[in-house]
Protein backbone atom coordinates (compact mmCIF):
# COMPACT_ATOMS: atom_id res chain seq x y z
CA UNK A 1 0.00 0.00 0.00
CA UNK A 2 2.48 2.64 1.33
CA UNK A 3 0.07 5.24 1.77
CA UNK A 4 2.46 7.66 3.63
CA UNK A 5 5.27 7.19 1.32
CA UNK A 6 5.87 10.11 -0.27
CA UNK A 7 2.03 10.40 -1.74
CA UNK A 8 1.41 13.73 -0.23
CA UNK A 9 1.80 17.44 -1.80
CA UNK A 10 4.27 19.39 -0.06
CA UNK A 11 3.27 22.89 2.08
CA UNK A 12 0.76 21.37 4.45
CA UNK A 13 1.18 21.85 7.89
CA UNK A 14 -0.30 18.38 8.84
CA UNK A 15 2.35 16.75 7.21
CA UNK A 16 5.19 18.68 8.64
CA UNK A 17 3.93 17.77 12.09
CA UNK A 18 3.85 14.25 10.82
CA UNK A 19 7.16 14.08 9.17
CA UNK A 20 9.06 15.11 13.04
CA UNK A 21 7.03 12.61 14.90
CA UNK A 22 7.95 9.88 12.28
CA UNK A 23 11.80 11.05 11.53
CA UNK A 24 12.33 11.08 15.00
CA UNK A 25 10.80 8.01 15.59
CA UNK A 26 12.83 6.39 12.87
CA UNK A 27 16.06 8.30 13.85
CA UNK A 28 15.81 6.80 17.12
CA UNK A 29 15.78 3.50 16.64
CA UNK A 30 18.37 2.79 14.22
CA UNK A 31 18.58 -1.09 14.10
CA UNK A 32 21.77 -1.78 12.57
CA UNK A 33 22.47 -5.52 10.21
CA UNK A 34 25.32 -7.62 12.47
CA UNK A 35 27.95 -7.93 10.68
CA UNK A 36 31.53 -6.83 10.18
CA UNK A 37 34.32 -7.67 7.81
CA UNK A 38 37.91 -6.81 8.81
CA UNK A 39 39.45 -4.73 11.78
CA UNK A 40 37.03 -2.04 11.74
CA UNK A 41 34.14 -4.41 12.87
CA UNK A 42 36.34 -4.66 15.75
CA UNK A 43 36.08 -1.00 16.64
CA UNK A 44 32.50 -1.51 15.74
CA UNK A 45 31.88 -4.00 18.16
CA UNK A 46 33.77 -1.73 20.69
CA UNK A 47 31.32 1.24 20.09
CA UNK A 48 28.44 -1.12 20.53
CA UNK A 49 29.11 -2.32 23.74
CA UNK A 50 29.04 -0.96 27.55
CA UNK A 51 31.82 1.32 27.36
CA UNK A 52 30.33 3.32 24.18
CA UNK A 53 27.22 2.26 23.96
CA UNK A 54 25.08 2.70 21.09
CA UNK A 55 22.15 1.82 22.29
CA UNK A 56 21.79 5.39 24.05
CA UNK A 57 21.41 6.33 20.10
CA UNK A 58 18.73 3.30 19.84
CA UNK A 59 21.42 1.41 17.70
CA UNK A 60 21.67 -1.93 18.00
CA UNK A 61 22.44 -4.63 16.12
CA UNK A 62 19.79 -7.30 14.37
CA UNK A 63 21.01 -10.92 12.87
CA UNK A 64 18.69 -10.57 9.91
CA UNK A 65 18.55 -8.08 7.29
CA UNK A 66 14.20 -8.16 7.16
CA UNK A 67 14.73 -5.93 10.70
CA UNK A 68 17.48 -3.59 10.11
CA UNK A 69 17.87 0.08 9.44
CA UNK A 70 21.40 0.50 8.61
CA UNK A 71 23.90 -1.54 7.03
CA UNK A 72 27.15 -0.43 8.60
CA UNK A 73 29.89 -1.42 5.94
CA UNK A 74 32.85 -2.38 8.59
CA UNK A 75 36.06 -3.22 6.55
CA UNK A 76 37.54 -4.26 3.49
CA UNK A 77 35.11 -5.08 0.84
CA UNK A 78 37.04 -8.16 -0.45
CA UNK A 79 35.47 -8.68 -4.29
CA UNK A 80 33.91 -11.87 -3.26
CA UNK A 81 32.42 -9.96 -0.35
CA UNK A 82 31.07 -7.38 -2.50
CA UNK A 83 28.32 -9.42 -4.36
CA UNK A 84 26.93 -10.76 -1.04
CA UNK A 85 26.70 -6.99 0.55
CA UNK A 86 24.71 -6.48 -2.52
CA UNK A 87 22.14 -9.30 -1.51
CA UNK A 88 22.26 -8.46 1.87
CA UNK A 89 21.79 -4.83 1.21
CA UNK A 90 19.34 -5.93 -1.45
CA UNK A 91 16.89 -7.88 0.98
CA UNK A 92 16.85 -4.99 3.32
CA UNK A 93 13.32 -3.49 4.03
CA UNK A 94 13.25 -0.11 2.87
CA UNK A 95 14.23 2.91 3.91
CA UNK A 96 17.38 1.76 4.08
CA UNK A 97 20.39 3.53 4.93
CA UNK A 98 24.21 2.36 4.47
CA UNK A 99 27.17 3.54 6.66
CA UNK A 100 30.84 3.22 5.16
CA UNK A 101 33.08 2.70 8.09
CA UNK A 102 36.56 3.08 7.34
CA UNK A 103 39.10 3.85 4.36
CA UNK A 104 38.53 0.30 2.47
CA UNK A 105 34.93 0.76 2.45
CA UNK A 106 35.19 4.11 1.47
CA UNK A 107 37.14 3.96 -1.33
CA UNK A 108 39.11 0.68 -1.12
CA UNK A 109 41.97 2.35 1.53
CA UNK A 110 45.23 0.42 1.50
CA UNK A 111 44.69 -1.86 -1.30
CA UNK A 112 43.88 1.26 -3.39
CA UNK A 113 46.29 0.47 -5.95
CA UNK A 114 47.76 -2.71 -5.60
CA UNK A 115 44.49 -5.01 -3.80
CA UNK A 116 43.67 -7.27 -6.94
CA UNK A 117 41.02 -8.72 -4.44
CA UNK A 118 39.19 -5.61 -2.90
CA UNK A 119 36.49 -3.39 -4.16
CA UNK A 120 37.41 0.31 -4.84
CA UNK A 121 34.92 1.62 -2.39
CA UNK A 122 31.24 -0.10 -1.35
CA UNK A 123 29.48 2.98 -3.36
CA UNK A 124 30.71 1.40 -6.27
CA UNK A 125 27.55 -1.57 -5.45
CA UNK A 126 25.35 0.31 -2.84
CA UNK A 127 24.18 3.45 -2.43
CA UNK A 128 26.11 5.04 0.45
CA UNK A 129 24.64 7.85 2.78
CA UNK A 130 27.58 8.51 5.28
CA UNK A 131 31.33 7.65 5.06
CA UNK A 132 33.07 6.97 8.23
CA UNK A 133 36.73 8.02 7.20
CA UNK A 134 39.76 5.97 9.12
CA UNK A 135 41.52 3.16 9.63
CA UNK A 136 39.94 2.30 11.52
CA UNK A 137 37.76 5.14 13.03
CA UNK A 138 37.81 5.62 16.56
CA UNK A 139 34.32 4.43 17.97
CA UNK A 140 33.65 8.22 18.88
CA UNK A 141 34.35 8.81 14.91
CA UNK A 142 31.91 6.26 14.15
CA UNK A 143 28.76 7.63 16.65
CA UNK A 144 29.40 10.65 14.31
CA UNK A 145 28.64 8.89 11.69
CA UNK A 146 25.38 7.50 13.07
CA UNK A 147 24.33 10.93 14.12
CA UNK A 148 25.21 12.53 10.90
CA UNK A 149 22.72 9.74 9.69
CA UNK A 150 20.58 10.68 12.52
CA UNK A 151 20.92 14.18 11.07
CA UNK A 152 20.40 13.31 7.55
CA UNK A 153 16.87 11.03 8.61
CA UNK A 154 15.67 13.98 10.44
CA UNK A 155 15.03 16.38 7.01
CA UNK A 156 13.63 13.82 4.94
CA UNK A 157 10.48 14.07 4.44
CA UNK A 158 6.97 12.51 3.38
CA UNK A 159 6.27 14.88 0.57
CA UNK A 160 6.52 13.61 -2.85
CA UNK A 161 10.00 14.07 -4.27
CA UNK A 162 9.73 16.92 -7.26
CA UNK A 163 10.41 15.14 -10.86
CA UNK A 164 12.29 17.94 -12.12
CA UNK B 1 -20.66 -10.67 35.64
CA UNK B 2 -17.42 -11.89 34.50
CA UNK B 3 -15.81 -15.45 35.45
CA UNK B 4 -12.16 -15.89 36.11
CA UNK B 5 -11.65 -17.03 32.69
CA UNK B 6 -14.01 -14.46 31.32
CA UNK B 7 -11.09 -12.19 32.20
CA UNK B 8 -8.74 -14.29 29.64
CA UNK B 9 -10.38 -14.07 26.77
CA UNK B 10 -10.82 -10.35 27.02
CA UNK B 11 -7.27 -10.91 27.09
CA UNK B 12 -6.88 -13.14 24.55
CA UNK B 13 -9.52 -10.45 22.31
CA UNK B 14 -7.38 -7.52 23.23
CA UNK B 15 -4.24 -9.67 22.12
CA UNK B 16 -5.69 -10.13 19.00
CA UNK B 17 -6.78 -6.70 18.32
CA UNK B 18 -3.34 -5.90 19.12
CA UNK B 19 -1.49 -7.80 16.60
CA UNK B 20 -3.96 -7.13 14.16
CA UNK B 21 -3.57 -3.12 14.97
CA UNK B 22 0.09 -3.66 14.39
CA UNK B 23 0.43 -5.27 11.63
CA UNK B 24 -2.69 -3.55 9.21
CA UNK B 25 -0.64 -0.09 10.53
CA UNK B 26 2.23 -1.12 9.06
CA UNK B 27 0.80 -2.83 5.87
CA UNK B 28 -0.80 0.87 5.15
CA UNK B 29 2.17 3.20 5.91
CA UNK B 30 5.24 0.82 4.78
CA UNK B 31 6.93 1.07 1.59
CA UNK B 32 6.31 -1.66 -0.81
CA UNK B 33 8.70 -1.71 -3.94
CA UNK B 34 9.58 -5.22 -4.12
CA UNK B 35 11.75 -6.88 -6.55
CA UNK B 36 12.93 -10.04 -6.71
CA UNK B 37 16.46 -9.86 -5.65
CA UNK B 38 14.98 -8.10 -2.33
CA UNK B 39 12.31 -11.11 -2.34
CA UNK B 40 14.96 -13.88 -2.33
CA UNK B 41 15.39 -15.99 1.16
CA UNK B 42 17.85 -14.58 3.73
CA UNK B 43 20.58 -17.07 3.72
CA UNK B 44 23.48 -14.98 5.15
CA UNK B 45 24.59 -13.42 1.62
CA UNK B 46 24.54 -16.83 -0.09
CA UNK B 47 22.45 -17.98 -2.70
CA UNK B 48 19.62 -19.99 -1.47
CA UNK B 49 20.29 -23.66 -2.96
CA UNK B 50 18.08 -26.54 -2.79
CA UNK B 51 15.43 -27.30 -0.42
CA UNK B 52 14.99 -26.39 3.19
CA UNK B 53 13.86 -30.02 4.37
CA UNK B 54 16.64 -31.95 3.77
CA UNK B 55 17.38 -35.17 4.59
CA UNK B 56 19.41 -36.12 7.83
CA UNK B 57 22.12 -39.08 7.24
CA UNK B 58 20.65 -42.13 8.90
CA UNK B 59 23.91 -42.61 10.90
CA UNK B 60 23.08 -39.85 12.85
CA UNK B 61 20.14 -41.51 14.69
CA UNK B 62 21.92 -45.18 15.62
CA UNK B 63 24.84 -42.52 17.22
CA UNK B 64 22.08 -40.49 19.09
CA UNK B 65 20.53 -43.69 19.94
CA UNK B 66 23.46 -45.21 21.78
CA UNK B 67 24.16 -41.88 23.30
CA UNK B 68 20.88 -41.34 24.38
CA UNK B 69 21.30 -44.81 26.12
CA UNK B 70 24.75 -44.03 28.12
CA UNK B 71 23.42 -40.48 28.75
CA UNK B 72 20.97 -42.21 30.66
CA UNK B 73 23.28 -44.56 33.00
CA UNK B 74 25.15 -41.56 34.18
CA UNK B 75 21.47 -40.09 34.95
CA UNK B 76 20.97 -43.08 37.26
CA UNK B 77 24.62 -42.89 38.59
CA UNK B 78 24.02 -39.39 39.91
CA UNK B 79 21.10 -40.49 42.77
CA UNK B 80 23.30 -43.71 42.85
CA UNK B 81 26.03 -41.80 43.78
CA UNK B 82 24.57 -39.73 46.37
CA UNK B 83 22.98 -42.63 48.42
CA UNK B 84 26.38 -44.83 48.00
CA UNK B 85 27.51 -44.43 51.51
CA UNK B 86 24.16 -44.85 53.32
CA UNK B 87 23.36 -48.10 51.53
CA UNK B 88 27.26 -49.76 51.18
CA UNK B 89 27.48 -52.86 49.63
CA UNK B 90 23.95 -53.25 48.48
CA UNK B 91 23.97 -50.02 46.44
CA UNK B 92 27.57 -51.31 45.02
CA UNK B 93 26.63 -54.63 43.54
CA UNK B 94 23.37 -53.34 42.37
CA UNK B 95 24.92 -50.74 40.07
CA UNK B 96 28.29 -53.07 38.81
CA UNK B 97 25.14 -55.67 37.50
CA UNK B 98 23.70 -52.63 35.83
CA UNK B 99 26.79 -51.20 34.54
CA UNK B 100 28.01 -55.02 33.16
CA UNK B 101 24.55 -54.94 31.18
CA UNK B 102 25.16 -51.75 29.48
CA UNK B 103 28.60 -52.89 29.00
CA UNK B 104 27.58 -56.25 27.13
CA UNK B 105 25.44 -53.70 24.70
CA UNK B 106 28.13 -51.54 24.83
CA UNK B 107 30.23 -54.26 23.66
CA UNK B 108 27.52 -55.76 21.20
CA UNK B 109 27.72 -52.03 19.48
CA UNK B 110 31.22 -51.98 19.03
CA UNK B 111 31.91 -55.22 17.84
CA UNK B 112 28.75 -54.85 15.10
CA UNK B 113 30.64 -51.99 14.13
CA UNK B 114 27.89 -49.54 15.04
CA UNK B 115 30.74 -47.02 16.49
CA UNK B 116 31.93 -46.39 13.38
CA UNK B 117 31.16 -43.70 10.81
CA UNK B 118 31.84 -45.87 7.84
CA UNK B 119 31.14 -49.21 8.69
CA UNK B 120 34.10 -51.53 7.85
CA UNK B 121 32.53 -54.24 5.81
CA UNK B 122 29.44 -52.95 4.79
CA UNK B 123 26.96 -55.83 3.62
CA UNK B 124 26.01 -54.66 -0.04
CA UNK B 125 22.66 -56.55 -0.81
CA UNK B 126 23.49 -59.18 -3.84
CA UNK B 127 21.02 -60.35 -6.05
CA UNK B 128 21.11 -63.75 -7.19
CA UNK B 129 19.05 -64.37 -10.14
CA UNK B 130 17.43 -61.27 -12.31
CA UNK B 131 19.07 -58.10 -13.62
CA UNK B 132 19.70 -55.64 -11.11
CA UNK B 133 20.89 -51.85 -10.95
CA UNK B 134 24.11 -53.49 -10.14
CA UNK B 135 24.00 -55.82 -13.38
CA UNK B 136 23.50 -53.01 -15.27
CA UNK B 137 26.43 -50.77 -13.40
CA UNK B 138 28.44 -54.07 -14.05
CA UNK B 139 27.39 -53.75 -17.82
CA UNK B 140 27.90 -50.52 -18.44
CA UNK B 141 31.20 -50.71 -17.17
CA UNK B 142 32.32 -53.39 -19.01
CA UNK B 143 30.87 -51.51 -22.41
CA UNK B 144 33.04 -48.43 -21.25
CA UNK B 145 36.11 -51.12 -20.87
Amino acid sequence: MGLLDQKFENGNIIITTADNLLNWARLSSIWGMQFGLACCAIEMMATGASHYDTDRFGVFFRGTPRQSDVMIVAGTVTLKMASRIKTLYDQMSEPRYVISMGSCSNCGGPYWEHGYHVLKGVDRIIPVDVYVPGCPPRPEALIEGIMKLQEKIRNESLAKKKTA
Amino acid sequence: MLTEFGRVLIFLIVGLIFVALGLVTAWLIRPNRPYPSKLTTYECGETPIGDTHVRFNIRFYVIALIFLLFDVEVVFLFPWATVYKDLGWFAFIEMMVFLAILFVGYAYVWRKGDLDWDKPEPKIPRYERGFGVREHQLVEEEVAL
